[in-house]
């Protein structure tokens, strides 16, 4: 594929090579017009090509969207995410009408229009009733959106506590993340790296009761259908908590606390079965076979294969391996959940040891 | 209103007689002519815009080709590509440094210094600028701090790599990442440097603009580009002094042990001392420069589509009032639209919402600059010149990037879309391509301006179309892997297999890269070898009214020989034609600013 493309790049820019060499020669010949001002010819020429460039235009949007419409991420995993999709998806759908009308009248006008030598321009300076017209649909249009996207964005943000959600604090430092689980008490012991050492490593105060039963993990898993709270703490620089699949996103600012909220409503098991993951996951390790055989043939290890898991990626600049901050996460039915859970070591006992 | 509030032209240079000795230092290099200066910023802005460009193509194929080896990287990047390949801290380096280059260096300096100087004296009838030593001091201040920014890529620790917005505690610590030891600091003297320029010269052009233009020069009959720069200028000059105090305090945090911007930081096995301060805080002094500086490089360019759209459809700018009365809206709203760069920043929700409000509302104005363009093309007699199809080419990238900030700007859907992709898609189409096809354009319609010699057409049009597909290519597939949840500023996908399946999308995307990037190779020929061999130009070869073509082709010193014309009209009486529909001047379908008011000729109101 990679060879292939490279191939057409090559042979574009020869041929865009040949052909800037023959209109340099045209541009030098004898009796040619050369007062580099566009003629008859030029505006007749250049029109035609506006049409086929705008016909370029609708087949690439048709192909890209044809063939990567697929890329959008699987069916939203959490209770809100399916809100956040539909207005997308509405969004989209806007804005490409928009898109296909406008782009159209642009080059369709830049063909029609194109000069002649004694046609006549209409003088048209003003119309107050057009420019009325035009005003007044995107402030409608967009009225709608805003409203929309504002009680949803409301839905989202304000968590409710009294739904008594499971409290997690996500933990980032330079380039990983850490969960702790506020354990029995649900109430996360106080933490500053202040308190940073030896074995202590997310700097709990280890004379706060609250903090000795959480329950410090390098895997993030999740009940299915329970409100969690997160709140989000990093030791040394600016990260950013990425959940895709959640649709849900919050920067980690060293210095202060911030949260946000989700129901995560499909469990792993649930993901990796979907029609969605068994093709993508099945494209992917295809793709990891190929290239597993060139590696092989360099004599370097070949790739495991792959199998979906959630993940939280690092989307915020934070040094060298930023591209490689991430955590696993695992959605699962309560009771999976618990019996994780009852694993873990508790950090009293954590410190003990 | 229109011929009401006229500033008495400054004429104290009329008396022309004496010419002063003109040295090669004076006339090339510390000139006080703004023609002259207006030439330096453009050769600059080109040679930082070869800079920034190769940079993304050195980047585009370590994501293409992820750790993949290449003779050119080991060639051009020496240490930091190690058996030619790229290492993590390079590439951040490149992303960093040609995001600042290409926001400040090329479409800030290179745009609107290029054609604000040209372009405000030419077209308001004044001899030069309000002062010509401060606009000799902003090029050299502007010359120095690219020299600086530079001279960043060959130290030792490397250039600046915490990304062009440069948040702190990253930017703040060398034990966070390399490049923000020496190098933050050469990008910090830099950028201040840069912002003393910008400032020097946004005064010099408002001054320039409300003082001295020529008698019948009402502010009404301004061209849409002087419009447009006189804004620019004004946003400069409100905004970019809040980029340099967060640049200062930044500065402070970094070497005097204040804690503006730093709090609670345990790094490289060590408690930092700092205490109480917020990233939050630089996030919020960045975006007020931030947001309006993405205005302060597209509406010069706006102002130049209108003017060659106009020009080249033989035809007034459809709705000239509401063409600047949306140039106010957008300057207004600029400035509160802020905090939709920080909806997952932390900052209370609530202001989210408010963000999310002021942010739609922008559309509105933009929203109607794109209806009236194509409405100007409406039954014109379009002449397609380069400039124009470049303007063309504007129209069209502004509204595909223009429509996806609709999307960007809800709070709601900017949770998923955040530092993907999908916003690099969305800048560079609104912002970056179509500011930089503002800028072609400008450079073909006025070189015969500035050179006195016309570029080859046909070459031009070989860059136009190869240039437009090749953005699309480039940045349309952006979109849907930004949808599939890629991350910004990733070294290599390869870390996540789940992101397996976009790699033919990341080739696709770097061929079109390398193809664009070529293509420009045609233009900086057609460019330089015009200025020498280009064929000589008329005094006004695309038949304008603007008053810059009523100057002698040969730059001269104060710019008209005898007395400076007087303005008796709008720019835009483009086949303006009497109740008999002849044209106004019979034979010639336009009407050039200094021309009285003809016989049974109306004069419209606009
Ligand atoms: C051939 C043309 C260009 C290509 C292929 C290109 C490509 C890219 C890509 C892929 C990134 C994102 C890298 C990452 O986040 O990992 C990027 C970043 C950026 N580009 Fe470009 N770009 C081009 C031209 C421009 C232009 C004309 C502008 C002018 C506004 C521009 C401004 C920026 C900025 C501000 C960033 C963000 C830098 C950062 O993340 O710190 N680019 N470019
Ligand atoms: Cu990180
Ligand atoms: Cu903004």
């Amino acid at each position: 594929m990679t060879v292939f493309l490279v191939i057409i790049a090559l042979a574009l820019l020869a041929v865009t090579g040949w052909q800037l060499s023959k209109i340099f020669e045209l541009s030098k010949g004898p009796g040619a017009d050369s007062t580099q001002i566009a003629n008859d010819n030029d505006n007749r020429k250049q029109a035609r090509y506006m049409l086929w460039f705008m016909i370029f235009l609708y087949v690439g949007m048709a192909y890209s969207f044809w063939k990567w419409s697929k890329l959008y991420l699987p069916e939203a995993a959490s209770e809100h995410g399916s809100q956040v999709d539909t207005l997308m998806f509405i969004s989209i759908a806007i804005i490409m009408i928009v898109q296909v009308l406008t782009q159209a009248l642009l080059h369709w006008f830049a063909y029609k229009y194109q000069g002649k030598k004694g046609n006549k321009a209409l003088f048209f300076a003003d119309n107050d009733k057009l420019e009325f017209i035009w005003t007044i649909i995107p402030v409608i249009t967009l009225a709608g959106l805003i409203i929309y996207g504002l009680f949803t964005w409301s839905d989202i943000m304000n968590i409710d506590e009294d739904s008594d959600p499971i409290v997690i604090e996500i933990y980032a430092k330079q380039f990983s993340w850490q969960a702790r689980y506020a354990g029995e008490d649900n109430t996360l012991g106080k933490a500053n790296v202040r308190f940073i050492e030896g074995r202590n490593n997310v700097g709990l105060d280890e004379s706060d009761p609250y903090g000795d039963d959480d329950k410090i993990t390098t895997e993030l898993h999740l009940p299915v259908n329970k409100p969690v709270l997160f709140k989000f703490r990093s030791q040394d620089v600016l990260h950013s908590a990425y959940f895709p699949h959640f649709r849900a996103q919050m920067n980690v600012v060293p210095g202060m606390v911030t949260q946000f909220g989700f129901t995560p409503s499909i469990t792993t098991a649930e993901m990796r079965d979907s029609e969605y993951m068994v093709d993508k996951v099945q494209t992917i390790n295809e793709i990891r076979k190929e290239n597993s055989e060139i590696l092989r043939a360099e004599g370097e290890m070949p790739l495991d294969p792959y199998e979906f898991d959630y993940f939280i990626a690092c989307n915020k600049i934070c040094g060298e391996a930023h591209y490689n901050m991430q955590m696993k996460i695992v959605v699962e039915t309560q009771e999976e959940y618990d019996a994780w859970l009852s694993e873990q070591a508790t950090f009293g006992e954590f410190m003990e040891n | 209103m229109s011929a009401l509030a006229t500033a008495p032209a400054h004429d104290h240079h009329d008396d022309h007689g004496h010419h002063h000795k003109q040295t090669f230092i004076t006339k090339y290099i510390f000139s006080t002519d703004h023609k002259m200066i207006s030439k330096q910023y453009l050769i600059t802005g080109i040679i930082m815009g070869i800079v920034g460009i190769m940079m993304s193509v050195l980047f585009r194929m370590q994501l293409a080709w992820p750790e993949e080896s290449f003779a050119i990287f080991e060639a051009l990047l020496g240490k930091w590509a190690p058996d030619g390949v790229m290492t993590p801290s390079i590439y951040l380096a490149l992303v960093t440094i040609h995001g600042t280059i290409m926001v400040f260096f090329v479409l800030t300096a290179g745009l609107s210094g290029t054609f604000s100087n040209l372009l405000i004296p030419l077209q308001i009838g004044a001899r030069d600028m309000a002062s010509g030593f401060l606009n000799m001091l902003s090029y050299w201040l502007f010359f120095l701090s690219s020299v600086i920014m530079l001279s960043s890529l060959f130290i030792e620790s490397g250039p600046a790599n915490a990304g062009w917005t440069i948040y702190p505690p990253l930017s703040a610590l060398p034990q966070a990442i390399g490049g923000s030891g020496l190098g933050m600091t050469l990008w910090l003297v830099s950028l201040a440097i840069f912002i003393a320029s910008s400032l020097l010269g946004s005064l010099n052009y408002i001054v320039t603009v409300l003082n001295l233009r020529t008698k019948g020069m009402s502010m009404t009959r301004l061209p849409l580009t002087i419009w447009a720069f006189f804004v620019t200028a004004i946003i400069g000059v409100v905004s970019f002094p809040v980029l340099l105090s967060a640049a200062l305090l930044l500065i402070m945090d970094r070497s005097f042990g204040t804690s503006f911007f730093l709090s609670d930081i345990y790094i490289s096995g060590e408690v930092l001392s700092h205490q109480g301060g917020s990233p939050v805080l630089f996030e919020h002094l960045f975006w007020f420069l931030g947001h309006p500086e993405v205005y302060i490089v597209i509406l010069p360019a706006m102002g130049i589509v209108s003017e060659v759209m106009a020009t080249n459809a033989r035809k007034p700018i459809f709705g000239y009032r509401a063409m600047v009365a949306s140039i106010l809206a957008i300057a207004f709203l600029s400035t509160i639209v802020w905090g939709h760069h920080m909806f997952v920043s932390g900052m209370n929700p609530f202001l989210g919402s408010v963000f999310t409000f002021t942010t739609l509302l922008i559309a509105i104005p933009s929203a109607v600059k794109a209806f009236n363009w194509i409405t100007t093309l409406w039954k014109g007699n379009l002449q397609m010149n380069p400039a124009m199809l470049f303007s063309i080419g504007f129209v069209s990238t502004f509204i595909t990037g223009g429509l996806t900030g609709i999307i960007l700007g809800d709070s709601t859907l900017d949770i998923n879309v955040h530092d993907t992709y999908f916003v690099i898609a969305h800048f560079h189409l609104v912002m970056g391509i179509s500011a930089i096809y503002g800028l072609l354009a400008g450079v073909y319609h006025w070189f015969p301006k500035m050179y006195g010699r016309m570029m080859n057409k046909n070459l031009g049009y070989v860059h136009f179309w190869v240039t437009a597909v090749g953005a699309y290519g480039v940045f349309f597939p952006m979109h849907f892997i930004g949808l599939a949840g890629l991350p910004r500023r990733y070294y290599t996908n390869t870390a996540f297999p789940y992101f397996d399946d976009l790699a033919d999308v990341n080739v696709i995307i770097t061929v079109f890269a390398l193809i664009t990037a070529a293509v420009q190779v045609v233009f900086l020929w057609n460019f330089f070898a015009s200025i020498f061999y280009g064929r000589k130009a008329t005094q006004n070869p695309w038949n304008a009214t603007t008053l810059e073509w009523t100057t002698p082709v040969e730059h001269i010193h104060g710019n008209w020989p005898g007395e400076i014309p007087s303005v008796y009209r709008w720019p835009y009486d483009y086949s303006k034609t009497n109740e008999d529909g002849e044209y106004v001047i019979k034979g010639q379908d336009f009407v050039p600013q200094n021309v009285p008011l003809q016989e049974n000729e109306e004069e419209l109101n606009h």
